[in-house]
């Protein structure tokens, strides 16, 4: 299946990835042919099967409502590309 | 003293024959005097690994070593260590100290393993050569020409060059066993959920494993003695108890029932490859082993329904590298659309980038049930293929490549070529399911492989009988020589 | 024209666990920012999800306390959009099986008419951090304590029509989590959130108009407000010869009016799809049944159980079990003074007049059930009367002491000492000669009179059928 520009640039942006002018040829070319390939799959009869997200079929295990985690906000801020008084710091955001 | 295999080794340092410093340091040694031109690792940490080493000498004077004290290993950079750059092959985080440790790294650790550093990879593991690590390609030891394989090849290339007795390796779609193929040494990716991936950075959670990348089988028994096993911190971890791996090494093969599927010998493989299998097969014959045909029919739709999953897994997994609370942040960001573009798209390279959009449309909406339902459809279908299978043989025996190591850069600009060389390891990991990679010859001074693939929770077995084999040849202890 | 209001409201209730749905980081409100935030809530990159159980049980408990269809095996999945308070990139929630199916409440309107809302489901989910907008050098700071907060969203199907109708479902709802103590209820602390579906359709039509979306809309005053304002808007666009267009809209409290949030450039794609790191969820019959056992009492049966049990009123049963905290309240207050009745005037008047004064939350009374009682205990011993009580009472509410202590701090005990009532009235007596000679010419009349002054003389603790006895007597002397 071949994608058109501008799914690409939508899809782009679903993904927060900025797609530069002189990219966007070849984005467009190479994502083309991985679903090429992908399509393949649309020749098959997958009527009835459930679809398997856990190779063993597995259910969940539950965690006990227990606090184990404590104050390690110096340690993790330490490799923040920003932050002051305890804050992560991003660009303001404009509700 | 490096020629020795991990086995070999801890029986040295058990008898006094060497001190885990002194072996330590013969590693850092080699590593200094190789590592630039192979490229195996991203981060050597000699300090640790000494400092490791003098604590496992001590321990084993005071009458306290386990199995694993005093041995130097190598971990995938996709492993967080504490204290430690884990950059997983990108820039996005060439500058991420990992605050915690993961439970694979810390359980070696446990054991009394050495660190010698962290090796190089694919970015994020998404490829099958070692070239998209923002780190520069790893070489193939065997010829420097040729890629390693990936993304565990910064772990396959200091196995293979005896730059570490062990490493760690993980295993999406192939990335253990396809690079200890191209560089001639045993790797095992167990069952999912047979070790916990907690600190292992995701690709695709469904599918990835963490597994011991040695020199030999006996060595994989070793170490994945020390991370299999259950872990409250990982939902996905199967909570039942490990086997003692090393228990049934030395049971004879008589009457093991082997199946050949006859997809994984079709038009596309190498005939010098052909003709290696083909030998092992004949050696396990010998060995007591009875041989079949069968047929896993839905092998080649492996391709595109891994090439579906992985990536819309890795498209959402991906989604927390944003440089809001750490790794890379582009340089003044305007506003915040700007910080997330921007910094996605420098610190993300191309292959990283290429998946995160192949996976973002493959769930978009209008295409989920044409692409990420559909493979997992097919995704079931191939598990009932090999569960039909395993009601005939007891281990499925295929090649692990079609070809052996290409050039570097030859399949670089061509993604889709690149993943048609996954199709015979893709399907263990839809599937879930144990697999052992062991070298059983050379194609034009290229050493190249076999796998066998077990039903679940067959680990055990699977190192039976490769290290049966490797008691009879000799593939797994050639060395190239550097 | 004629207008129907249509509404559907979302509620998103978050469950009082101890530790986070997916982490072990503490749920405490008001710590330091990002103290509780930990390698999981930061999506740390190797990270991962564990389920919690009291999660779970929390969210079993509401669908059987609305007696709906429990999910035994529910799904969580990945909801994918950017935004810096949500740390993964995509929130974890649950789309095609929830925890909680389809169920029912009935809520009671002012007329005491009843109406049963539809609940369409309710599924478990991780809250978000917060943006702090106040200027870090134009820049947003993000707190991530809260991020990985269970919620559990209730969404009710289109079933209201007017937003009185929404405001009595919303405490319905309020009034069921707190009873089965899901969660504190408290919505100033965002414990407890609702975003209103809103559209109009001339009378008579079936097919619904276009809605609006009211996001975040949180006190029960400005759900009402913001819903009246958002129908009267569609209304005058619709008359206008407009159309609603949907979308998502801010309710403004200070200005009382809806605006248009923000446009996207793009439209959201969510790109919903099941969490791989997190397995199926499947609980069997005992384990509902387990949940089922340990449920507390709830509304409808705690009323019908204070009319028969303490003979209460309907009006009174019903505002005295409106919350469990009152409705425990009143029962401890019982407890102590064995009489239902003034026990229920205390707690209906004075206690709830006291509370709303100084708005304060039944939890955060100043004076305990068992202190109330022991006050109702004097007026049952005669030891003060029930108007010096309600002095006493408004001192204990002020932190004063008991009300033995106030009591006796103030001089406030009832003369029951019929030497010193006699003082007193004779006293009065000589005082009002002329009252006295009028009085008792057959002017009946000013009995009351001579109570008033007797009362006053004794502050009003004397003790008020003596009072009336010796009165009396001395009087017709």
């Amino acid at each position: 299946m071949s994608l058109d520009r501008s799914q690409v640039e939508n899809v782009a942006q679903l993904a927060r990835l900025q797609v530069t002018e002189d990219a966007m040829a070849a984005t467009v070319t190479s994502l083309s042919s991985i679903l090429d390939l992908a399509d393949q799959l649309q020749k098959i009869d997958t009527e009835g099967v459930e679809p398997l997200s856990n190779p063993l079929d597995a259910t969940a295990r539950l965690r006990p409502d227990d606090v184990t985690e404590h104050n390690q906000r110096d340690a993790y801020q330490a490799i923040a590309p920003s932050a002051a008084d305890g804050l992560y710091l991003v660009p303001k955001v404009i509700e | 003293m490096l020629d020795k295999t991990l086995t070999q080794l801890a029986a040295g340092l058990a008898r006094g024959d060497f001190s885990s410093v002194e072996l330590t340091q013969a590693y850092l040694d080699r590593i200094r005097q190789h590592n630039a031109d192979l490229n195996a690792y991203i981060t050597v940490t000699d300090d640790i690994a000494l400092a490791q080493a003098a604590t496992a000498d001590e321990q084993r004077a005071a009458g306290n070593a386990g199995p694993l004290t005093g041995l130097p290993i190598a971990h995938k950079d996709i492993f967080c260590t504490q204290g430690v750059r884990t950059s997983c092959g990108s820039r996005m985080l060439d500058n991420f100290i990992a605050p915690y440790e993961s439970t694979v790294t810390a359980r070696l650790a446990g054991a009394g393993a050495v660190m010698l550093g962290k090796t190089n990879l694919d970015e994020f593991a998404m490829g099958s050569s070692t070239e998209s690590s923002y780190y520069g390609p790893t070489r193939n030891p065997w010829n420097r020409d040729t890629v390693p394989g990936g993304s565990s090849g910064g772990s396959a290339t200091a196995v293979a060059a005896r730059l570490a007795a062990a490493a760690t390796g993980t295993d999406t779609g192939g990335s253990i066993r396809q690079p200890a193929a191209f560089t001639g040494i045993t790797g095992l990716k167990p069952t999912y959920g047979r070790v916990s991936r907690w600190g292992m950075i995701a690709y695709g959670s469904s599918l990835d494993c963490g597994g011991p990348m040695t020199q030999t089988a006996e060595d994989a028994a070793l170490m994945l003695n020390a991370i299999a096993g259950f872990d409250p911190k990982d939902s996905t971890s199967m909570d039942r108890p490990a086997d003692d791996y090393q228990a049934r090494l030395n049971e004879p093969l008589a009457g093991l029932r082997i199946g050949l599927p006859k997809e994984y010998f079709g038009d596309g493989l190498n005939d010098g490859i052909r003709a290696a299998v083909m030998a092992a097969v004949s050696e396990l014959e010998k060995l007591g082993a009875t041989v079949k045909e069968i047929s896993l029919p839905r092998t080649e739709l492996s391709i595109p329904a891994y090439y579906i999953i992985a990536p819309a897994e890795a498209s959402t997994n991906l989604s927390r590298y944003d440089g809001v609370r750490y790794g890379y942040r582009c340089k003044d960001p305007v506003d915040l659309e700007d910080l997330y573009k921007r910094t996605r798209a420098e610190g993300f390279g191309a292959e990283v980038q290429r998946r995160i959009l192949v996976g973002t449309y493959a769930l978009s909406a209008g295409y989920y049930d044409a692409y990420y339902k559909k493979a997992q459809q097919l995704r079931r279908l191939i598990r009932d293929d090999f569960q039909t299978g395993f009601q005939e043989v007891d281990v499925i025996l295929a090649p692990t490549t079609p070809s052996p190591a290409w050039t570097l850069g030859e399949k670089s600009n061509d993604p889709v070529a690149m993943y048609l060389e996954d199709i015979y390891t893709l399907s263990t990991n839809l599937a879930g399911l144990p697999a052992l990679a062991l070298p059983c010859g050379q194609v034009g001074g290229l050493p190249v492989g076999l796998q066998l693939i077990g039903n679940y929770f067959e680990e055990s077995h699977l190192l039976n009988i490769g290290h049966q084999y490797q008691q009879a040849t000799d593939w797994h202890l050639q060395a190239p020589v550097l | 024209m004629e207008w129907e209001t249509v509404i559907g409201l979302e509620i998103h209730v978050q469950l009082s666990t101890r530790s986070k749905i997916f982490s072990g980081s503490s749920t405490q409100y008001g710590a330091e920012p990002n103290t509780q935030a930990s390698l999981v809530d930061l999506a740390m990159p190797g990270a991962l999800p564990v389920f919690n159980e009291n999660a779970l049980r929390k969210a079993v408990a509401f669908g059987l306390a609305i007696d709906a269809h429990i999910g035994k095996r529910s799904v969580f999945d990945r909801k994918n959009y950017f935004y810096p308070d949500l740390p993964k990139g995509y929130q974890i929630t649950q789309m095609d099986d929830p925890i909680v199916g389809l169920g029912e409440v009935e809520i009671v309107l002012d007329d005491g008419s009843t109406r049963t809302i539809g609940v369409t489901r309710a599924h478990l989910e991780e809250d978000a951090g917060k943006s702090l907008h106040e200027d870090f050098e134009g820049m947003t700071g993000i707190d991530l304590n809260r991020a990985g907060t269970p919620l559990l969203e209730i969404v009710s199907e289109p079933d209201m029509r007017s937003a009185k109708e929404a405001v009595a479902y919303l405490k319905k709802i309020h009034s069921i989590v707190t009873y089965i103590g899901i969660s504190d209820g408290n919505m100033a602390e965002g414990s407890l959130r609702c975003d209103a579906n809103v559209s109009v359709r001339p009378k008579g039509q079936t097919e619904f108009g276009t809605r609006t979306e009211i996001k975040n809309i949180n006190s029960f005053k400005f759900v009402e407000k913001a819903i009246n304002v958002e129908v009267q808007r569609h209304i005058d666009v619709i008359e206008d010869g407009g159309t609603v267009t949907q979308e998502t809209r801010l309710y403004d409290a200070d200005k009382n009016e809806t605006r248009s949030m923000r446009s996207k450039e793009f439209a959201n794609d969510y790109r919903y799809f099941p969490e791989p790191d997190l397995l199926p969820v499947e609980i069997d019959d005992a384990y509902i049944q387990d949940v089922k056992d340990r449920l507390p009492e709830l509304p409808d049966a705690k009323i019908q159980r204070f009319k028969a049990d303490y003979g209460l009123s309907d009006y009174d049963a019903t505002v005295l079990a409106a919350s469990r905290a009152m409705a425990d309240y009143f029962e401890a207050v019982v407890d102590v003074t064995k009489d239902a009745k003034l026990a229920a005037n205390w707690c209906m008047g004075e206690l709830a007049g006291q509370l709303n004064r100084y708005e304060q939350d039944i939890a955060d009374s100043p004076v305990s059930a068992a202190d109330l009682g022991l006050l109702i205990q004097r007026i049952q011993d005669n030891t003060v009367s029930n108007k010096i009580a309600k002095t006493v009472f408004e001192a204990m509410f002020r932190g004063e002491g008991s009300a033995d202590e106030i009591i006796e701090a103030q001089g406030l005990k009832q003369v029951s000492d019929s030497g010193a009532i006699e003082a007193m009235i004779d006293e009065v007596i000589a005082n009002n000669p002329g009252q006295v000679a009028d009085y008792r010419s057959g002017k009946d009349k000013l009995f009351g009179f001579f109570v008033g002054q007797v009362m006053k003389a004794s502050k009003g603790q004397a003790n008020p059928a003596q009072v009336n006895d010796i009165l009396k007597s001395k009087l017709q002397g």
